[in-house]
């Protein structure tokens, strides 16, 4: 699984301050298919998430170790440039955040922040984006209405269409679906099932159940450790660590 | 139990009694004011000269004084301190430089105006020979309203959701890209709010421009050419006994522009407050 691993993370740690929040991680992510991050609050699964485009960066005080290969480069090497790295490696939060403009204008935001200016073009991509992420059937009539206007599920989905916008090769997704309802979090799940036929997905989850349906591989962790990762259906029946069991069959969490 | 209602009712008592009196007295100025200056009030005071030095005709010259003063200022203010604001609340983390930078700021908010003037007669009337004129003025009452501009703009930045900035850089925007097309839009009612409120100041200002813009009874056709705005007509109307019937009238004027001006500001930032859901 490593050798072929579209990024793979090597003895990385990463501090917050005197605060040791990773501890030597090594891991891959295969390419098509998708990996679930998964344990207690404060595991720091949503840290590594964070640390795969570097949106770490953005708080003072954090330094790291190890690496991070994208496709084999590492991307924190002094002269890598972290925005064609956030085109390629895109993120999907916690809370749906579209931007408060139309919903066209979300999904041409980031083609037009890389040099897209042609009208046509534009609604091109936007058309396709909101296909590929199921929203299209119902959002086409309405493309100029506000994107706040939409329900959170409708948001979430809108944010991963304005992510796919950009063509992005890896979707990093935080808890996606945890501030939405059954219903809307089945359409989500859906549509990631959809999507990592062509993409490498990374989630980060609080549901062992949402792992189970929509992972191929997935990793424990505990205390800013990885206790261990594999094919999720193993992992899930024979795990071989006892955090990892007491973790599953709900002792703590 | 009743010692504590008897305590509770005395201090909403008293506190009522301050909104109260507020209100009164506000509303007694206005009306004053407005009284005894609206009678002398109509379109021919607004739109001729003033003749004998203001003791008769009108007050056109003061009204445009005015307008053009404030535009000028703000056009200089603006685009200032709305970068500042936002070199502070986004390029920057803090540390002992933008405490200093900050602490000036609050320091230049709290600088007498009559020091404005001074310093605007020192520095821009004679030492870089800009003379009495709308130029000198406009420039004294910038640096007069660039700490409002700054503080309420930042504000308005601040209340922008981090989320907004997040999306936006995750999708490999620049850090300015962010800022000019994501942030700056969403604080925009608020950079609005902080040019009404600048302007309310502007136009209600006496003591910045009455060393640096002149007093001339014309209208400016230049930067250059002296000025005089309304409020500086009405305290040589007040002061040198001209007329005081005129100094009401004019003083009811003033009152109205400013109040229309701070009305925009509230209106602004109530739209404001009530789109950050």
């Amino acid at each position: 699984m490593m050798q072929s691993a579209k990024i793979s993370v090597q003895d990385f740690s990463l501090y917050y301050g005197a605060f040791h929040a990773l501890k030597k991680i090594s891991l891959g992510f295969p390419p098509r298919s998708l990996t679930a991050l998964v344990g207690p609050s404060g595991c720091g699964k949503s840290t590594l998430l964070r640390s795969l485009n570097r949106m770490n960066d953005l708080i003072a005080g954090v330094r790291v170790e190890g690496r991070v290969s994208l496709e084999g480069s590492n991307i924190y090497d002094p002269d890598v440039d972290v925005v064609p790295l956030r085109k390629k490696v895109g993120m999907v939060f916690q809370r749906p955040n579209p931007f408060p403009m139309s919903i066209f204008e979300n999904i041409a935001y980031g083609p037009r922040v890389h040099g897209e200016k042609k009208r046509s073009r534009l609604q091109d991509i936007v058309e396709q984006s909101l296909k590929s992420a199921a929203l299209w059937d119902e959002v086409k009539d309405r493309l100029d209405s506000p994107a706040l206007k939409l329900s959170g599920g409708q948001q979430q989905r809108l944010c991963i269409a304005r992510l796919l916008a950009v063509e992005p090769e890896v979707l990093l997704m935080d808890e996606p679906c945890s501030a939405l309802d059954p219903i809307a979090t089945e359409k989500v799940e859906e549509l990631v099932m959809d999507l990592k036929k062509k993409y490498t997905i990374v989630v980060v989850t609080h549901n062992i159940a949402q792992a189970a349906r929509i992972s191929d591989y997935l990793a424990f962790f505990y205390l800013g450790e990885m206790i261990e990762s594999g094919v999720t259906r193993q992992l899930l029946t024979n795990p071989t660590k006892h955090q990892t069991e007491d973790y599953l069959t709900g002792r703590f969490g | 139990m009743k010692k504590r209602n008897l305590a509770q009712r005395t201090a909403f008592l008293l506190i009522g009694a301050s909104a109260v009196i507020t209100f009164a007295l506000f509303a007694l100025i206005l009306g004053y004011v407005l009284i005894k200056g609206m009678a002398n009030i109509n379109w021919e005071f607004l739109t001729t000269y003033p003749a004998l030095m203001g003791r008769e005709g009108g007050i056109f010259p003061t009204i445009i004084g005015t307008l053009v003063l404030t535009g000028v200022a703000l056009l200089i203010a603006v685009p200032l301190g709305v970068a500042a604001a936002i070199y502070l609340s986004e390029y920057t983390k803090g540390g002992i430089g933008i405490r200093i930078i900050r602490f000036a700021i609050e320091s230049l908010a709290g600088i007498p105006s009559i020091i404005y003037g001074l310093f605007g007669f020192a520095f821009l009337v004679t030492f870089l020979k800009l003379g009495f004129s709308v130029l000198s003025g406009a420039i004294a009452l910038a640096l007069m309203v660039l700490p409002i501009i700054i503080r309420t703009t930042e504000e308005a930045i601040r209340t922008v959701p981090d989320d907004y900035r997040q999306a936006s850089l995750a999708l490999g925007a620049t850090r300015w890209q962010t800022t000019s097309r994501v942030v700056l839009p969403a604080a925009l009612p608020g950079v609005v709010t902080a040019v009404m409120l600048a302007s309310g100041r502007a136009v209600g200002e006496t003591a910045a421009v009455w060393l640096t813009a002149g007093g001339a009874l014309k209208l400016p056709f230049s930067l250059h050419d002296p000025t005089r705005p309304m409020t500086l007509h009405l305290y040589y109307l007040a002061a040198e006994g001209l007329s005081l019937e005129r100094a009401y009238a004019t003083a009811a004027v003033l009152l109205v522009l400013v109040l229309v001006v701070y009305s925009l500001a509230i209106f602004f930032r109530q739209k404001f407050g009530m789109k950050r859901r």
